[in-house]
């Protein structure tokens, strides 16, 4: 190779490089916001949450959610363990939407961080991923979203609503209220299938009936054929149950729009994954007059509510719009503050002990943790408005959480209560 | 009967979608015999525009010009997508010409890029951005002319790159502490991009019901087709790009300016993606991911319709069309009731969405086998032909 | 010194020299994370070897390694998902969806014996009959490459929507499962499978290196430099490449056994398209046709990825489609390539000073005067160099 050539090869290989770098590093601006007030030390908290690919739009709500909590109990001094002032430091990685990274991550959290404690998770598939790391490294997970029940286990803790305090009772409803023929439709992965099998039980054992089901593959947005299902299932209107996920929900509900299922046409449809946030990208005027069920409405009355509300807007901006899993995952930071001031310790097997009992007046009202890991929770019915936000049509007052759901008959009969010594406590008969 | 209508309507409405992400594909790589991996970003930069331009008609015009946003964002979205197009190709896919998988992974390359821009560009990041790049370009020709004489002047364009790529970053990061201009023009979030009352509703013919917005695309791609096959067969540069197709050292020799055609060429294949991404966003989601959900489709439609002939372009899309159509929604159930059992679990098996999915690629990559070369495969007489 | 840096022995020997020191010393200093790090990022270095042999040498991108990756995990996962049960137990998710007995294709998977050849024959098999299939009708290119993507995603969906047989998105979790009385996810077990994964990545390269040293390496290059002309010398490249192909598919079951049991899951994300795209990528980063530069690639973007996403996890989209750009257009043999062809000491040369020359003065070198004679002669003047 003469040299001129392998000059121009030298400087177009460099020339490559820097504008590499200089692309990096633009993105890696921004400002820190650093907790003021005197400490007399640290606790480091693990937050792990797709903050890249396909789930980082709903993710990241959730984990600015938490970082929220943790400033605000910072900016009050912080948790309180034997006289001192902790501040707690969040360690955050990035789940990357992909669910071997979740557990590689969780690994990280665990073994390099040693972190007190991981809040973190979304999509059930990145939770199954994660529980055998906590299990087998005996550490504690918070999950901060609804999720399909059939789990109990030792180490986590689950803030997000059980079946129970969601998809049941948004069945009773409609069965009541709207109709006995149910088409199911969901993405296709583990909290559809198995929210649907609970359904289906549930339906068979309250007189109604499944007239069809379909499963979309995560991200596909062609839904024709669903709609031709649907309209030879349900000609002249009736039940739809919607456990669609991310992207699909949007083709779903524009395509169904253009073919006439509407409310308007008799068709009620409900839908367990579209919170505000979610409407805002849909687009309100596809979703008006459908129905959801979750455990906080961003427009539920009360003080905590607005207070809450008017502070996440205040931090993040004043489009912002808050949302049932923002909420679960604020209230989870706040109890497992509350649950290592009473343990008088971070460690994560005293926090465990300690947590059974705890209270916080959270957004939704006043939450109580119970023995099974999981949380009392408002449960609220809502149609969606014009404005994108829900009108409360039902509020079913606190329920307590079911973690081994009593339709399926290979649960019915079995609970969990971590307060029993007793080696089977995650799963036994009553 | 209604029966047959109906997925006749339905399968042409799944197939026109199809065939309008998969036209500028195969425009491109019939001619080039480029695999361009980042056009489904290009659809995305067409559902951005269509995006920005629909947000302009609110807050601008008046209320009764909205309506027609969606017609206004054709061109423009061909445009955007096209220019960008044809920086990719002057700057990356001109130096590959020849070796095709490298083509491949150069422009997933490019997808990566354009996915994260899109969900991280703000004002800061921009105006960083164009400060390094202009830095970049500009810097090296106010240096002293002696250092083009040295030893070390292959260095001194990298040296310029840093140095703007520092005060870019500089720049940004000093701007990024304002929020108004932190702020993320689009962020990770889908987008709302809300199609004008008029292509909502639907329109009941006998017994088959079509959506409005679907009678939109099939009259949009039938179009987009006429248009192309016009350029293609009756004006001098399509004249000139069907010479290249066939033969481009001989084209070469006789004066077609064989860099300008494929340069043309690749602007017209990503202004129909452009196209295309107006289209989707009356279907679907519009975010940073919505390339990656058509572009493994479009693959197979060029694929299985061959090189060098729309023809083959326009069937295979229909036939996938109706084909996802048929399995995915069990109409052959109604159709034959009294099917045997095993039969009968077969068809049950596939006739979810997700698994109508896998029946029909299996039955591509089947089809493949007796057609290699897809279903109007190009004739010559190279051995590699 | 730029002498010294262009020494052959130099070249040659110092990549070997760190790795092995690498292999001594990391250990002993890495915490269990970061090792249980580095012992996944070799063993995704097997896969790369076998993509190494079919594309660096043979000349075919396959973009669906990921199916053959897959079902080696999938091997191991059904048989430690099985392994720690009592007997007539079913692993837990099947209660999930009211599955009571086994399915059948579980039952093989309690025997370790038949888990052991099941990992590799099964995807050495599967990736023989599919390579058999498509090379017989002599598809090839690019073709070759959408085709593998579209068996992957026919594999993705497939496992992805099948909950009943295989768990479906959830996949198989490897890390509470017991073996020899111990948690495979425990840190004493996952040293020990680091050192296996060292000895087997070890393995895998002799035999990688062993089959491209003798006639059969060279029937690969031909194969990639001029098929036809293989195929009119009377060879057959349809039995070599089928061979090579499931070689490399046997490495990949391999090397995705390996990843699983240090991940602690085995799932259909394995077989997402990205991720299939991203172990070519490692190959070309390293070097194609180089073997060494498949691990090194391997364990150097897996490695980047992960200090990347724990700083910046916006970037890493933006190096990684960076990456690809620049290999493919600037660095066209990889990192290897470049180290093999001389690049640090063409780098070394542009700052350090001169070399002494015996001649007066040092006419030759001064960039000035080449300039001058540049212009004297023309563009058309002949290098005398």
């Amino acid at each position: 190779m003469d040299p001129l050539q392998m000059r121009k090869l030298a400087m177009r290989s460099i020339a490559g490089t820097t504008a590499l770098a200089a692309s990096l590093s633009l993105v890696a601006c921004g400002g820190g916001e650093k907790a003021s007030g005197d400490f007399d030390g640290e606790v480091k908290v693990g937050i792990l949450h797709s903050r890249s690919g396909t789930m980082a739009i709903s993710e990241n709500t959730v984990a600015e959610a938490e970082l929220m909590a943790i400033d605000e109990i910072n900016a009050k001094g912080g948790v309180t363990i034997d006289g001192k002032k902790l501040k707690i430091v969040p360690v955050e990685e990035d789940g990357a939407s992909d669910w071997p990274t979740f557990a590689e991550k969780a690994k990280k959290l665990i073994d390099q961080d040693q972190v007190a404690v991981v809040f973190g998770g979304w999509t059930s598939a990145s939770r199954k991923a994660m529980l055998p790391v906590f299990e087998a490294k005996d550490h504690f997970l918070f999950y901060p979203i609804q999720y399909e029940g059939q789990e109990c286990s030792k180490n986590i803790f689950y803030s997000g609503a059980s079946p129970n305090q969601q998809a049941e009772p948004a069945v009773d409803w409609l069965l009541k209220n709207k109709g006995k023929d149910f088409f199911l439709v969901g993405s296709d992965y583990v909290y559809p299938r198995t929210a649907n099998t609970i359904m289906k039980e549930q339906l068979k054992a309250n007189g109604g009936k499944v007239v069809g089901e379909d499963y979309l593959p995560l991200g596909n947005t062609e839904v024709a054929p669903i709609i031709a299902k649907i309209k030879q299932a349900l000609p002249k209107g009736g039940v739809i149950v919607n456990t669609l996920n991310g992207d699909s929900n949007v083709a779903f509900f524009k395509q169904m729009k253009a073919a006439g299922i509407t409310p308007a046409n008799g068709y009620s449809i409900m839908s367990f994954s579209i919170a505000e946030e979610e409407i805002a990208a849909i687009g309100p005027e596809y979703l008006e007059g459908t129905y959801a069920a979750w455990n906080y409405f961003q427009s539920l009355d009360t003080p905590a509510s607005k207070k809450f509300t008017a502070d996440f807007k205040a931090k993040y901006g004043d489009k912002r719009v808050t949302n049932d899993p923002a909420e679960a995952a604020y209230m989870m930071i706040y109890l497992w503050a509350a649950a290592a001031e009473k343990a008088n310790s971070v460690d994560d097997n005293k926090v465990r002990e300690a947590l059974i009992g705890v209270s916080f007046d959270a957004p939704e009202g006043k939450v109580t943790v119970q023995p099974n890991h999981h949380v009392e929770k408002l449960v609220l019915i809502g149609e969606v408005q014009k404005d994108g936000m829900f009108k409360i049509l039902e509020n079913k007052g606190f329920v307590k959480p079911v973690a081994w759901n009593q339709y399926v008959p290979e649960t019915k009969g079995y609970t969990c209560d971590w307060t029993q010594k007793r080696p089977d406590a995650g799963k036994y008969k009553m | 009967m209604d029966l047959l209508y109906d997925t006749l309507f339905n399968g042409l409405a799944i197939g026109s979608v199809l065939v309008l992400a998969a036209l500028g594909l195969a425009v491109v790589f019939g001619l080039m015999g480029v695999i361009n991996m980042a056009h489904g970003e290009l659809m995305m930069l067409g559902a951005y525009t269509t995006f920005v331009v629909q947000n302009i008609f609110k807050a601008v015009l008046p209320e009764a010009l909205f309506p027609i946003y969606i017609l206004v964002s054709i061109p423009l979205a061909f445009l955007v997508s096209g220019l960008a197009g044809l920086l990719l190709e002057k700057t990356v896919i001109r130096r590959l010409y020849g070796r095709p998988l490298e083509t491949l992974l150069a422009t997933w390359g490019v997808s990566l890029i354009l996915q994260q821009f899109v969900r991280s560009v703000s004002s800061a990041f921009a105006i960083g951005l164009v400060l390094a790049v202009a830095g970049g370009i500009l810097i090296p020709r106010f240096t002293p002319k002696a250092w083009w004489q040295q030893r070390w002047t292959p260095l001194l364009g990298t040296g310029s790159w840093i140095v703007s790529g520092g005060i870019g970053i500089g720049i940004a990061s000093a701007l990024g502490n304002q929020r108004a201009l932190d702020q993320p023009w689009f962020s990770a979030r889908n987008i709302d991009v809300t199609a004008p009352t008029w292509l909502r509703g639907s329109i009941d013919v006998g017994a088959v019901n079509m959506p409005a917005a679907r009678l939109f695309i099939i009259a949009l791609t039938v179009i987009a087709l006429l248009a192309v096959s016009w350029f293609l067969q009756k004006s001098v540069w399509g004249m000139r790009i069907r010479a290249v197709t066939q033969n481009r050292p001989m084209s070469d020799c006789l004066g077609i300016p064989t860099e300008k055609v494929d340069a043309l060429t690749f602007l017209i294949g990503s202004g129909l993606a452009g196209v295309a991404g107006v289209a989707v966003t009356l279907l679907g989601s519009v975010g940073p991911n919505l390339g990656g959900n058509y572009i493994v489709d479009c693959f197979m439609v060029v694929v299985l319709g061959g090189v060098g002939k729309l023809a083959g372009t326009v069937l295979a899309a229909l036939g996938i069309g109706v084909l996802s159509y048929i399995v995915g929604s069990g109409s052959l159930l109604l159709v034959w009731p009294a099917m045997p059992a095993g039969l009968n679990d077969l068809i049950t098996f596939f006739a979810t969405t997700s698994m109508a999915k896998v029946l029909v690629f299996a039955l591509i990559v089947v089809f493949l086998q007796i057609r290699p070369a897809g279903l109007f495969p190009q004739k010559g007489r190279m051995v590699e032909a | 010194m730029a002498d010294w840096f262009a020494s052959r022995q130099l070249r040659r020997w110092l990549p070997w020299v760190l790795i092995v020191a690498a292999a001594l010393v990391l250990p002993a200093l890495l915490p269990p994370f970061r090792l249980n790090l580095l012992g996944r990022f070799l063993s995704l270095g097997i896969v790369a070897l076998g993509i190494d042999l079919i594309w660096g040498y043979t000349g075919m991108l396959s973009l669906g390694q990921g199916i053959f990756f897959a079902l080696g995990g999938y091997a191991l996962g059904m048989y430690l998902q099985l392994d720690s049960l009592e007997p007539g137990q079913l692993p837990e998710f099947f209660s999930l969806y009211g599955v009571k007995s086994l399915p059948a294709f579980w039952q093989p998977f309690n025997s370790p014996l038949f888990t052991f050849f099941a990992i590799w024959v099964i995807p050495a098999l599967v990736a023989g009959v599919l390579g058999y299939l498509v090379f017989r009708n002599r598809i090839k290119g690019v073709y070759f490459s959408i085709l593998t993507q579209a068996a992957l995603l026919v594999f993705f969906n497939f496992f992805n929507g099948q909950q009943k047989l295989i768990n479906g998105t959830n996949g198989l979790k490897t890390d509470t499962a017991v073996i020899f009385g111990q948690l495979v996810g425990s840190d004493g077990m996952q040293r020990v499978l680091f050192w296996i994964t060292v000895l087997l990545t070890i393995g895998a390269f002799l035999l990688c290196r062993w089959l491209t040293a003798g006639r059969f390496g060279d029937a690969l290059i031909a194969i990639r430099d001029d098929e036809p002309r293989l195929r009119f010398t009377g060879y057959n490249p349809t039995a070599y490449k089928t061979v090579v192909f499931a070689v490399a598919g046997a490495l990949a079951g391999i090397s995705g056994a390996l990843y699983t049991v240090q991940s602690g899951i085995v799932s259909p994300q394995y077989m997402a398209v990205p991720f299939s795209i991203e172990m070519v990528i490692w190959v070309a980063v390293g070097g194609r046709g180089t073997l060494i530069g498949a691990v090194l690639g391997a364990v150097l973007i897996n490695y980047a990825k992960s200090l990347v996403s724990e700083a910046l996890p916006e970037t890493w989209l933006f190096i990684q489609g960076g990456l690809f750009l620049l290999v493919v257009t600037a660095l066209p043999d990889g990192l290897v390539g470049w180290w093999r062809s001389g690049g640090p000491a063409r780098l070394i040369a542009l700052v350090a000073p001169p070399p002494k020359l015996s001649t007066y003065p040092d006419l030759d070198l001064n960039p000035a005067v080449k300039a001058e004679q540049q212009q004297l002669e023309g563009p058309s003047g002949g290098d005398l160099s």
